[in-house]
């Protein structure tokens, strides 16, 4: 069963075509991965999935609905979750505010509620477990490696409890150790029944992760089957070497 | 119906001047990215400084400028290097700050100096006229903006058709990508503040030619100057120039029509409607994500 | 910042402002000290919105005048002696600043930044030359007086305008804490970090900064309310003054922004040197702006972080210097998985 689904979608920046009529889709409860040369439009397929830009043409659809051109917050609501290449948390607040900054809100008394106090704490603090930061959890987000903050934003992202769960280069810039452990985050994560889209440059983490590859070239898709298929496709070494 | 043509004349007139001070704001906006509330004190400064070349030394206000344009710019490149370059966190707020605390140091120093007195700027065609149909048109208003005409054709040429200037607008688009090519930013901006101060003193000797002044009609002035330029759209000297000149022709048309108490309300609220249709202003660039 | 004072210094110095009139009896210190506390209220309500979202708002002088001027107008029209009765207007006077900051503040917030920032400063001086204009209700350019309160003599004058101060100060203050530790308050200050990444994780970004705008345009006019009731009259040049935002925004930023309480330090050592000087040293007009001017940039320059922020980065570093660090032991990843995962996950480290 497809989760979510991408029909034909067109995007233009200025003159560049980044989606040229581009369907990709997800299967439920599957690791899929999205694979690209650079310029192939991976992040542009992200940013009009999750609401951050509008597509020009095509349509989305998220368990059978269509949320084309749902704003950001719309789109999380629904249980979409996502993360970025240059990973976006809140610097000036504690790595446990920024947990509950993403945190379901309950209404106003939620909103008025003492965070610390709130029913959300344990979980934060369970997440924090999880990925393994919860020492950090009174340092200022700012504070943190690099690595460190992809795990946090991998961390309030769980905390909504989102289906699918969209990664933008998780293992950009990161040392071997950490990526095992996002290997086998995601992996747990998965076992439980989450959805995930994981975009990467590091082969050998998305030929190992995940259970279908997508790929990308100019914006279109070129090829989509289990990883071993898709890394003998002449049309993907083309698109990786040709350009 | 004449009435309104002569405020229709005048708005004209008196727009150019604005625009003249409001192009100095825009530009520093631009590169730095900062709002230079002091340039409503540079102004004064700048109509003072003409005002004491010419009762001292009996120097034409329009030859005057050859003295107090390249002083004013000396004068800005150098509150530049010591009180804007330092500032690299919060500089939205610490800039608002410091400019203020170098306006209120300006105000402070003309007060001391010429006192409280209001002042004008006088030279022989100040008090000539011009009859054009029902109304007397002061000469002075047409040197000035002549002058303003010739400074902002000037600055036109400079922004858009020089290396400088094409170095200038690469530095408004994208800060970092200019450095990457090897601009010089620092050195832009300090040069585009001191050229901003620059027109300010043109502005002044234009605008103390036409009004009264004293040393705290500089608050009332930057307060005008950010409506034009945020409705004009920041970092656009076009958009400066579009707004300035629409402002004052509907200020001065409402206060002839409604009357002058009113008008400069009416400014306000119309630059309030179009914000709020269009928040960049009329040719800015839609506010993105900070570079 | 409360964490450097425990609850029984805090209770110390409740203690100290409570008994202060007492103890200082003499009339100048406490005017100083009305204005200091009003100054400190409304710095506070500032820091609720621009310290906590980081938009910088300059109009809110706006709101100031319209708490003045609507206690004076309904002490006019009601007829309405002087004395305790108009401090039990002071919030209606709030609430009706706070009501023309609906709308204001609408309209502003669809902006940022800069423009953020001029049309706040546009919604002032709107609002200025309302008063000016408005002859039939405010009286135009003479202003309306306050009734007189002969039954308060010189000596016992100030004391109601002290306490009243005090409390204003006291509940803005609260509202502070409890809003920076309500998930609403955490809303706010994401906002300030990444509002586009705060709006996507469902924070309502747009009524939590309108909320936000309305709660210290709140605060802002009610201390507006008390201060002019005090100084006796309102006016447009001198209720709605053009200098007040940056005043209140140089207090904040002195001690602290965003902090809670920063702007209450700031407030009470600026403003009382201010009066303080203005009363000692008779300088002329440009004197007195020259050194105010100077002061300013002399802060900002060698204070960047404002002085709360520094001192408290002091002492950190001196802490950190006299305990001789062990290195922090690197951590290790989750144990054999955690209960609500309910996964087999393999020891490993979480240093990156």
């Amino acid at each position: 069963m497809n989760l979510l689904e991408v029909k034909g979608a067109s995007k233009a920046f200025g003159g560049i075509q980044a989606l040229s009529d581009c369907s990709v889709s997800l299967e439920k409860g599957k690791i899929n991965g999205l694979i690209g040369p650079n310029g192939s439009g991976k992040t542009t397929l992200f940013n009009v999935v999750t609401g951050y830009e509008k597509v020009d043409a095509g349509e989305i659809i998220f368990n059978g609905k269509p949320i084309t051109n749902a704003s950001p917050d719309q789109v999380f609501a629904l249980g979409i979750g996502r993360t970025f290449q240059l990973t976006r948390i809140f610097p000036r607040l504690t790595v446990i505010e920024n947990m509950h900054v993403a945190a379901q809100r309950s209404g106003l008394s939620g909103l008025l509620a003492r965070w610390s106090q709130s029913h959300e704490q344990k979980r934060a603090i369970e997440l924090l477990d999880y990925v393994g930061i919860t020492r950090l959890k009174d340092t200022p987000a700012g504070n943190l490696s690099y690595g460190q903050k992809k795990l946090l934003e991998f961390a309030f992202i769980l905390i909504a409890d989102p289906q699918v769960i969209l990664l933008d280069e998780p293992a950009g810039g990161v040392n071997p150790t950490m990526i095992n452990l996002l290997a086998s985050r995601i992996r747990g994560l998965n076992e439980l029944g989450i959805t995930f889209l994981v975009v990467e440059h590091n082969m050998e983490f998305v030929m190992t992760l995940c259970d279908r590859v997508t790929v990308m070239h100019r914006g279109t898709k070129i090829a989509e089957g289990p990883p071993a298929e898709v890394r003998r496709n002449p049309a993907v070494l083309e698109a990786y070497l040709g350009d | 119906m004449n009435l309104i043509i002569e405020a229709v004349v005048f708005g004209i007139l008196t727009g150019g001047v604005y625009a003249l001070m409001a192009s100095g704001l825009t530009l520093i906006f631009g590169v730095l990215d900062i709002i230079n509330i002091a340039q409503g004190g540079m102004v004064i400064l700048g109509a003072y400084l003409s005002f004491w070349l010419q009762q001292h030394l009996q120097l034409d206000l329009f030859l005057g400028l050859l003295i107090t344009m390249p002083v004013m710019f000396g004068v800005g490149v150098l509150i530049h290097a010591v009180f804007i370059r330092p500032l690299k966190q919060d500089r939205t707020m610490l800039s608002i700050l410091v400019t203020f605390g170098i306006m209120l140091v300006i105000q402070g120093l003309l007060t001391i100096v010429f006192t409280t007195d209001t002042r004008k700027l006088q030279a022989p065609y100040v008090t000539d006229a011009l009859r054009v149909g029902d109304f007397y048109l002061s000469y002075i208003y047409l040197y000035v903006f002549a002058l303003s005409a010739i400074l902002l054709a000037a600055l036109y040429l400079l922004v858009y058709r020089t290396r400088f200037g094409q170095s200038l607008r690469a530095s408004i688009q994208n800060r970092t990508a200019a450095e990457l090519i090897g601009i010089n930013v620092n050195r832009i901006a300090a040069l585009t503040f001191g050229i901003g101060v620059a027109l300010a003193a043109a502005g002044g000797m234009a605008y103390g030619a036409t009004t009264a002044f004293d040393p705290n009609s500089g608050l009332d002035l930057i307060s005008r100057l950010l409506v034009i330029i945020v409705l004009g759209g920041m970092g656009s000297l076009s958009g400066a120039l579009i707004a300035s000149v629409s402002i004052l022709v509907i200020q001065d048309v409402t206060a002839v029509i409604w009357s002058p108490t009113w008008s400069v309300v009416v400014a306000f609220a119309l630059m309030i409607i179009v914000l709020v249709l269009r928040p960049q202003g009329l040719l800015g660039k839609v506010e993105g994500r900070k570079q | 910042m409360t964490k450097l004072l425990n609850p029984a210094g805090l209770l110390v110095l409740l203690a100290g402002a409570i008994a202060f009139p007492f103890v200082i009896n003499d009339p100048t210190y406490t005017t100083i000290a009305i204005f200091a506390l009003l100054f400190a209220a409304a710095a506070s309500g500032w820091n609720i919105f621009s310290g906590y979202t980081g938009y910088i708002a300059l109009g809110h002088a706006a709101y100031f005048g319209v708490g003045g001027y609507a206690l004076a107008i309904m002490c006019q029209r009601w007829h309405i002696q002087g004395g305790y009765t108009p401090f039990y207007l002071v919030p209606v006077c709030g609430l009706i600043a706070a009501a023309f900051a609906v709308p204001l503040g609408a309209v502003a917030l669809r902006t940022r930044r800069h423009t953020f920032v001029v049309i706040t400063v546009a919604s002032f001086f709107i609002l200025q030359l309302l008063s000016y204009n408005l002859r039939g209700l405010t009286n135009g350019s003479s202003g309306i007086d306050f009734p007189l309160i002969l039954q308060w003599g010189p000596d016992f004058y100030n004391l109601p305008f002290y306490y009243a101060a005090l409390i204003l100060t006291l509940v803005a203050l609260a509202t502070s804490w409890f809003i920076r530790n309500s998930k609403f308050g955490l809303g706010l200050l994401a906002i300030r970090d990444d509002e586009d990444r705060a709006q996507g994780l469902g924070v309502k970004t747009g009524a939590s900064k309108l909320i936000a705008f309305v709660i210290s345009a709140f605060f802002v006019g009610m201390a507006g309310a008390v201060l002019n009731y005090f100084i006796g009259n309102v006016q447009p040049t001198f209720t709605f003054d053009s200098l007040f935002d940056v005043a209140v925004e140089l207090m904040v930023f002195m001690g602290g922004i965003g902090s809670l309480s920063g702007p209450i330090l700031g407030a009470l050592v600026i403003e009382s040197a201010d009066q303080y000087t203005a009363l000692q040293f008779s300088f002329g007009p440009g004197l007195h702006l020259l050194v105010y001017g100077s002061l300013f940039l002399v802060v900002i320059l060698f204070l960047p972080q404002g002085i709360v922020p520094s001192i408290k980065g002091q002492w950190a570093r001196y802490q950190a210097s006299r305990s001789n660090d062990q290195p922090l032991p690197s951590a290790n990843g989750t144990g054999p998985g955690s209960p609500a995962m309910g996964v087999t996950a393999s020891r490993e480290e979480a240093k990156a």
